[in-house]
């Protein structure tokens, strides 16, 4: 009787299938609405249309997300940190170096090098969001701007020095004349005039930045917090380059994604643990306490040993795009001076 | 002759609003919006198709056998137009009034089989031929429980005049349908409505023009206007298949209202207007069915095909004769 069983079950799932396909047709009146993809249900969702008409709306992105590069020309030191850790060379800087210091970013850090040329090539960049970690003054940040199509490949080439040609050749000719002018009396220089004309000559222009840096910060532009910081700040110039670079690596696996951080956290902290605990800890503080409030703090004590001084790197990338307030950026300068320091001597 | 020229412009009008329609069904089922940038939610999609689609180049390939292949898309639209010639409007246009405008229809629309093999095999494409042959195959096996479906009405209905039919089943709203006035019609017609998507090849009987494996099958060589000849016939022989069916088991042009006591819905909703208006809203429902077949069932293979016709449908369909013709012994007369 497998003839009649046959019509039945055909009637049967034909009807379900009808059923099923009828409900859908109706459920189309509904329509997902917007919401993120950290949100508890966002793949629970089966009901209503699905389709996001692309150019005229779109899925929300984190303001820093791993998209268009966007540099703060203004608060760029030209320290060339990006373009040396940027693993597909899509950076090209051209550094004009200045014989004195001729403005301030907006943390405070002094500005020597001119930035004669700063380009991202957005066509090469492969995203990985290393050069927003290794900035200094967080002035290099990924934003939330994916869509930036072009027809012609060259306009993915974004151009942020705001220096024209004429301002290029005086500022170079001004460095040329310094370095002239420094040349002829090098023996009668007195010991004054060493100081700054010696670090601007060594390769490395970051020297020049770094030193000032630690002293202005303490003293000038915050007042409390820092100066109990300060002592640890020392120790930590002691251990060499190797403690420094670790925490600039790892910052780049965890950054992009907010939350899951504070988990993976405490896997990849063993590795760092040993090196980077005294120059962490007072960066924590401050950083914690402005964007997550209460429950950190509290840990705070217990995780003094490692974990805190892992996520906080991470962080700093995202942080800055929002406020170039003095008060969060000035913990960082303290971790770039350790940095800049040791690899000098290493290169020379 | 205003009937013809009434369902020539209802069904140039008609093609682009059902293909819209279509568009939307299928995206809704899919959890999909559908077309949405030509004109307020989409709805000029299809014009601008239309236009897209007359502009465009009439390819004749060097190998292909040029009469045929220039006649066939002809041959199909006339053979299926030819069929809305039987078919009433209203109460009082009837349409073409034969003795046998049941029986002309039916066999006249069978000549577009003629038309899709000349197409296919004026192709020189072996897709083209396979979905031809294909084609042939299946119009011609479900030809068989189709006719004997529309017979059972026709030995109830005791003509086969289409305009009789519609006057049998004029009474009060929808209790006189020949499917509520006669319960074992429901049978027959559910056959009808399968046979009618086989016709039209349409989902689940779409292996002629199988998208996927025959790329459009019999007019995979045909584009632009002649393309559009296609695509005019199939949703031309959907709405046929419809609007006879609404005839035959749904009343016709009459309405579906019911008088209640006091509140004559019935006479109020007749009339010219009303009829024409009813008849095309009955029909468009089953496109809309056909529509919504189509986007639920997957395609059949083509044993399948042929069993589901001459092993079941057929067999089926000669026992509901054989009873139709009791049901008319017993309980009419």
């Amino acid at each position: 009787m497998r003839y009649f069983s046959n019509i039945s079950i055909a009637v049967k799932t034909t009807l379900k299938g009808m059923a099923l396909a009828i409900n859908y047709f109706f459920d189309a009146r509904k329509k997902r609405k917007k919401e993120w993809l950290n949100d508890d249900n966002y793949f629970e969702k089966a009901e209503g249309t699905f389709t996001i008409q692309y150019p005229k709306e779109s899925i929300p992105v984190p303001d820093h997300g791993r998209y268009q590069l966007h540099n703060e020309i203004n608060d760029c030191i030209v320290c060339d940190k990006c373009a040396k850790i940027c693993p597909v060379d899509c950076i090209d800087i051209e550094p004009v170096r200045s014989p004195e210091v001729f403005g301030q970013t907006s943390d405070g850090t002094p500005l020597r090098v001119h930035a004669a040329k700063f380009d991202i090539d957005m066509a090469k960049c492969c995203f990985c969001g290393l050069c927003t970690v290794v900035c200094p003054t967080e002035c290099l940040t990924m934003t939330k701007e994916y869509d930036f199509t072009t027809t012609n490949i060259l306009d993915h080439n974004f151009s942020f020095s705001k220096m024209s040609d004429s301002e290029i050749a005086e500022k170079k000719k001004e460095f040329e004349d310094y370095q002239a002018a420094k040349a002829k009396p090098k023996e009668a220089l007195p010991a004054v005039g060493k100081k700054p004309l010696g670090k601007p000559m060594a390769k490395p222009i970051m020297k020049k930045g770094a030193k000032p840096l630690i002293k202005p910060k303490i003293s000038s532009p915050e007042s409390k917090s820092e100066s109990e910081q300060g002592p640890p700040t020392k120790p930590a110039m002691k251990p060499v380059l190797k403690p420094n670079i670790k925490p600039v690596i790892k910052p780049k696996i965890s950054s992009p994604e907010s939350k899951s951080e504070s988990e993976q956290g405490p896997p990849t902290k063993p590795a760092m643990k040993p090196v980077l605990k005294p120059n962490i800890k007072p960066l924590i503080k401050p950083k914690i306490s402005s964007p997550e409030s209460k429950s950190e703090p509290e840990q705070g004590p217990p995780a003094k040993q490692v974990i805190k001084p892992v996520i906080k790197p991470p962080e700093r990338p995202d942080s800055l795009g929002e406020g170039t307030k003095s008060s969060e950026n000035t913990p960082q300068r303290k971790v770039n001076k350790p940095i800049i320091k040791p690899r000098i001597p290493k290169k020379n | 002759m205003i009937t013809f020229l009434f369902y020539l412009i209802f069904l140039l009008v008609f093609v682009v609003v059902a293909v819209y329609i279509e568009r939307k069904t299928a995206a809704f089922i899919q959890n999909r919006l559908g077309p949405m940038v030509v004109g307020p939610k989409g709805i000029l999609q299809s014009i601008a198709d239309l236009l897209k689609m007359l502009q465009k180049e009439d390819v004749r390939a060097n190998a292909v056998d040029k009469i045929p292949f220039l006649m066939a898309p002809l041959i199909i639209f006339s053979a299926i137009f030819a069929g809305y010639a039987v078919l009433p409007l209203n109460e009082k246009t009837p349409g073409a009034e034969l003795n046998t405008g049941l029986f002309f229809l039916l066999a006249i629309v069978s000549l577009d089989v003629l038309g899709m093999l000349m197409a296919g095999w004026a192709s020189n494409n072996k897709y083209s031929l396979y979905g031809a042959m294909r084609s042939v195959a299946q119009i011609v096996s479900y030809e068989i429980p189709l006719g004997l479906s529309v017979l059972c009405v026709v030995i109830i209905s005791g003509t086969l005049d289409l305009q009789k039919m519609s006057f049998l089943q004029q009474g009060n709203g929808f209790f006189g349908w020949n499917i509520m006035q006669h319960p074992i019609l429901i049978i027959p017609f559910v056959i009808f409505f399968v046979c009618g998507l086989a016709e039209s090849n349409r989902t689940p009987f779409d292996l002629p023009e199988s998208e996927s494996e025959l790329i459009g099958g019999y007019h995979t060589e045909y584009s632009g206007f002649r393309w559009g000849i296609f695509m005019l016939s199939e949703y031309g022989m959907m709405l046929l298949l419809c609007i006879l069916g609404a005839v035959l088991f749904f009343g016709g042009w009459t309405s579906p209202l019911p008088n209640i006591g006091s509140f004559k819905l019935f006479d109020l909703t007749s009339g010219y207007i009303w009829d024409t208006f009813w008849l095309l809203a009955k029909a468009s429902l089953l496109v809309f069915i056909q529509m919504w077949v189509r986007w639920t069932l997957p395609r059949l293979r083509v044993d399948q095909l042929m069993s589901l016709s001459w092993k079941y449908l057929t067999p089926l369909s000669i026992l509901l004769l054989f009873f139709c013709a009791f049901w008319k012994f017993w309980m009419i007369n």
